[in-house]
């Protein structure tokens, strides 16, 4: 069974729709990546997704569970996590209540799931008391990412998470996101980098005028001459 | 919806009005309902001011009975008879020497606080700075108390420079404008609830100043009879007189909606519209926003201004404690919005309704509870406090409030919307 | 030294008890502005009306302070504050959030907030009247002690005054703010508060229940606002339009401060308090002593004092002016929204 299964997405902003039948199916252990030019829907396909918002038309599928238009703070208990592209941080808390606050739903003790963070991304360790608004914005990305793992997340939204980095930590977080796919959990992102993301996706969705244009496994794409020639810049 | 079932609305509304009127006409007799009709159309006048300000440009004043309270002083300075008995005492001598302690103190504190140019330290010269401003004003007003317990116990206040009415309006106006581009300079740059609480202070300020300077208003004495610019009651009757003042008065309304139904078609109007439904892009465009609204911002309270000055003249008398800041400005806020933001009909149309309904609430109000008392005590032997009269006028505040959250809540448009189409 | 006594008193203790009401005012005001993004005007009614869940509480039970040995008024706080609470939660249900439901302009419910705030009045008013009230009247056991403080100096003939109430309160803000630091420090709703302070989209996202968040600001905004209302009614007296001079102080406290910022609303309290006291204080007073030592022709006068006392409304405005001119940010840091 699939892990995320949307089919048919209609939705956009003020009676105009963005999304025009979008589908995007991925497995348990896949990492699926969303392309576009933009204002191809891509963004608005993972907030269609994650219930922020109104989808008109079609269905989201959680493990074979209904979540169309559910609310966020339900999606987070039903293990949907997501890392938004700007202000993904809470700057005057520090890095450690940042990941507290990604464990808000759950009651049970969590700081081994600290730890495996800071295994994770050593960088954070040694700044867990500064607060995550000093912070270079590689190491923002990663308290943000950090927040979202703490549900420890069957599905992991990412919504362009190497965008204004610094080649040093755009490898780091692609590795990252790697690591993470590997211990089961789920990942779906939309990306500029685009053949770099590919190169590490299972799974790649090509979106123009929010339709679906291509899908198929991520090296295919790279392959395909027609993506390459429109998408991946020649 | 179409322009035909709006202009529809705007007929049988107004006609409504009109019939409300005949009603009260016959009910109350002709002297009562024209007084309230002036002090309606006052209102109108400070209505329409407000109505551009919220819609036009989404600017929260909570300090409308500031500026009505300025156009009224305003206007009793210029316009009230002269105090010979002040200008035949020292009184304007020892204000002019006040005065030029002013003008030495805002000269000193200007070139001390330019006083780094010669090499000053810039925190010494700040420091220098506002120790030379605490220095001056003290001298000011140790110098001021003593010239205005001299005019007060001598010629009573300094009295007016008995100018026609219409020079009183005028410079109310004007002064009310004055106080708003201070304010507006500061607070419009920020979220408008800034602007909210500081238009919320400078109100009570400005009512601290009048009610308290005996000097200058005389305070809690009042200033009365104010002059008319039409002839008195006393001259030519009750009817007559308040004929030619709700004739004046309603050529003021008519002209004001003239202009401002002009200028919303005007590019101007446009561009406010612009600027209030969607800030970031129209600064993007280039529109200097901050600007604009600072213009907005001082018509508006100009309006106010002149309005008050208005309704302070045809009541005859200036009390500076009358002014209750929060309550009456927010009469005016229940017509604006009761009548449709942003519509200047609509806004004309609250200020008439609100103003009648307000007027025959406190007879009412008094009625219902008069009844309460009478049928407390006979049901339930119930002994009602000796204020209750004083209490049953506060329940109109209550319907005040309750008035504002419904309509916000309930209808945001008011009876008359606006007549765009407003996007998001 | 007299003098000096004076002044301890006039500023000091005036200061600090005023300030410590402003800042109970302005905690409430910052963090309704940090989580709801309003300015809330009806706060000050909110002190009014805890005020009077007090004063019917010791008209109610008037024996009950008897048994701790405070006054009642003090003894019956903690259930006016979860009145209060319970009340503005109550304001939040049926004015406010219908509002933000509806995603209208935040003016829109700056604008209902007076609503509600003349509804407040308007309701106090026709059940109180306008007369005042005093809490120790009615109390049916202490009477408002005063204590007067000999210094141990020969020249030091003047006391210092401090009253009960006075001492309550310090006590009471000191016990709030450390609970309150507490709470935004260590627990997890508290730090989800601040969270939601920082940005309330990331919040949502996070699973953070912002209803409850919201309610908990009520709850402490409530509850700050009727023990100001009452400690400040027991010291002095009890009066249906107590907020009226309220309102713009407290306001000005929480920009002072640091708009969303508690602490800086703690800070921002007494900086208007004690601007309010040295304000008015009649600074000639302090130069008598000196009048020997004085060149004869620098005439003293009798009174040197900033700002009449019945023009005190200034001084908060003033500071407000002066913090949005220099410092939007106030000095804490802040939002400016």
């Amino acid at each position: 069974m699939a892990l995320l299964e949307a089919k048919g997405l209609y939705a956009g902003y003020g009676g105009m729709n963005i999304l025009n039948g979008v589908d995007a199916v991925i497995d348990a252990d896949e990492i699926g990546v969303i392309i576009g030019a933009n204002g191809a829907g891509k963004s608005t396909l993972l907030k269609a997704i994650f219930g922020l918002l109104h989808v008109s038309q079609g269905t989201v599928k959680l493990a074979g569970k209904d979540i169309t238009n559910m609310a966020p703070d339900k999606l987070v208990r039903a293990g949907m996590a997501f890392v938004p592209q700007e202000q993904n941080i809470f700057p005057s808390l520090s890095v450690e209540e940042n990941l507290e606050m990604g464990a808000f739903v759950r009651r049970d003790d969590f700081s081994h799931l600290i730890e495996q963070i800071y295994g994770y991304f050593p960088d954070l360790a040694e700044k867990r008391n500064q607060p995550a608004g000093e912070l270079s914005g590689g190491q923002r990305q990663m308290v943000a990412m950090g927040r979202a793992l703490m549900i420890e997340p069957s599905l992991l939204l990412l919504d362009e998470p190497t965008a204004g980095l610094s080649p040093r930590y755009m490898n780091e977080i692609f590795e990252r996101i790697i690591a993470i796919n590997k211990t089961g959990v789920g990942v779906l992102m939309v990306e500029q980098n685009a053949k770099q993301a590919l190169a590490i996706a299972h799974k790649g969705f090509v979106l123009a005028n929010g339709r679906n244009r291509f899908t198929n496994t991520g090296e295919a794409l790279l392959n395909d001459p027609e993506v390459a020639k429109s998408f991946l810049g020649g | 919806m179409t322009s035909l079932t709006s202009v529809k609305r705007e007929i049988v509304l107004f006609s409504g009005l009109g019939l409300f009127l005949a009603l009260i006409f016959f009910q109350m007799g002709t002297a009562f309902s024209l007084r309230m009709l002036i002090e309606a159309a006052c209102y109108a006048i400070i209505a329409l001011g407000l109505t551009i300000q919220w819609g036009y440009a989404g600017l929260f004043n909570t300090g409308i009975m500031g500026f009505i309270a300025v156009g009224g002083f305003f206007t009793v300075l210029i316009s009230f008879p002269v105090n010979d008995k002040f200008w035949n005492s020292d009184g304007p001598a020892e204000l002019g020497v006040v005065g030029l302690y002013l003008l030495a103190g805002i000269a000193i504190t200007w070139a001390v606080s330019k006083s780094h140019r010669f090499g000053f330290p810039k925190k010494l010269v700040t420091f220098l700075t506002v120790l030379t401003f605490a220095i001056s004003y003290l001298v000011v007003i140790s110098a001021l108390e003593p010239a205005a317990d001299k005019i007060e116990s001598g010629a009573g206040f300094i009295g007016g420079l008995g100018l026609p009415v219409f020079a009183g309006w005028i410079i109310g106006a004007l002064g009310a404008g004055v106080v708003a581009y201070y304010v507006g300079r500061i607070c419009l740059g920020l979220r408008s609830d800034y602007l909210a609480i500081a238009t919320l202070g400078i109100a009570e300020i400005i009512k601290a100043v009048f009610k308290n300077a005996d000097w200058l208003t005389q305070g809690t004495l009042t200033v009365s009879p104010l002059p008319w610019p039409v002839p008195t009651p006393n001259d030519i009757g009750f009817v007559a007189a308040r004929a030619g003042y709700l004739t004046v008065t309603a050529i003021i309304v008519v002209v004001i909606l003239f202009f401002l139904q002009r200028a919303y078609n005007a590019p101007w109007g446009r561009m406010m519209r612009a600027i209030r439904d969607n800030e970031v892009s129209s600064s993007a465009m280039g529109k200097d926003v901050n600007k604009r609204r600072l213009e907005i911002f001082i018509l508006g309270c100009m309006l106010m201004g002149l309005g008050g000055a208005a309704l302070v003249t045809s009541t005859r008398i200036f009390d500076p404690s009358g002014f209750l800041p929060l309550n009456h400005t927010f009469l005016i806020w229940v017509m604006v919005i009761l009548g449709g933001s942003g519509n200047n009909l609509g806004a004309i149309f609250g200020a008439i309704f609100v103003y009648i309904i307000w007027t025959i609430s406190e007879p009412m109000a008094i009625l219902i509870f008069e009844a309460v008392k009478v049928y407390g005590n006979d049901w339930f032997g119930w002994q009602a406090p000796s204020d209750l009269m004083a209490r049953a006028l506060q329940m109109r505040v209550f319907v005040i409030g309750l008035t504002i959250t419904l309509v916000l809540r309930y209808a945001p448009q008011g009876v008359l919307p606006e007549k765009v189409i407003h996007h998001g | 030294m007299n003098e000096l006594i004076f002044f301890f008193n006039k500023v000091i203790v005036a200061g600090s008890v005023i300030g410590s009401i402003y800042a109970m005012g302005a905690i409430g005001v910052t963090l309704v502005f940090a989580i709801l993004r309003f300015a809330h005007f009806a706060h000050a009614d909110l002190m009014t009306l805890g005020a009077f869940f007090s004063y019917i509480l010791v008209v109610a039970f008037p024996e009950l302070g008897g048994f701790v040995g405070l006054p009642t008024g003090f003894v019956v706080l903690p259930v006016a504050m979860v009145l209060t609470a319970i009340f503005a939660i109550g304001l939040d249900k049926t004015f406010y959030k219908p509002l933000r439901d509806k995603n209208v302009k935040p003016v829109v419910i700056v604008i209902a907030s007076v609503g509600v705030t003349l509804m407040i009045q308007g309701v106090i008013r026709l059940f109180a009247g306008t007369t005042s009230r005093n809490f120790f009247s009615v109390d049916g056991v202490a009477g408002k002690d005063i204590f007067r403080i000999k210094l141990p100096f020969e020249a030091a003939s003047r006391k210092i005054f401090i009253t009960e109430p006075q001492i309550l309160l310090f006590i009471f803000l000191i016990l709030a703010v450390g609970l309150l630091h507490y709470f935004l420090t260590r627990t997890r709703l508290g730090k989800a508060m601040r969270a939601m302070s920082d940005n309330p989209d990331l919040a949502r996202v996070s699973g953070i229940n912002t209803n409850v968040v919201v309610w908990t600001t009520w709850i402490i905004a409530g509850g700050l606002a009727a023990a100001a209302g009452t400690l400040l009614s027991m010291d002095v007296i009890l009066k249906p339009d107590l907020s009226f001079n309220i309102l713009l102080p407290i306001f000005a406290a929480a920009i002072v401060g640091g708009v969303g910022q508690p602490y800086g609303a703690i800070a921002g309290g007494f900086v208007v308090g004690f601007a309010e006291t040295l304000s008015v204080f009649n600074w000639a007073i302090l130069l008598r002593p000196f009048r020997d030592s004085i060149p004869e022709w620098i005439e003293l006068p009798s009174k040197i004092a900033f700002v009449p006392t019945e023009y005190k409304i200034i001084v908060p405005f003033v500071l407000l002016i002066a913090i949005l001119v220099w410092k939007p940010t106030g000095i804490f840091k802040g939002k400016v929204l």
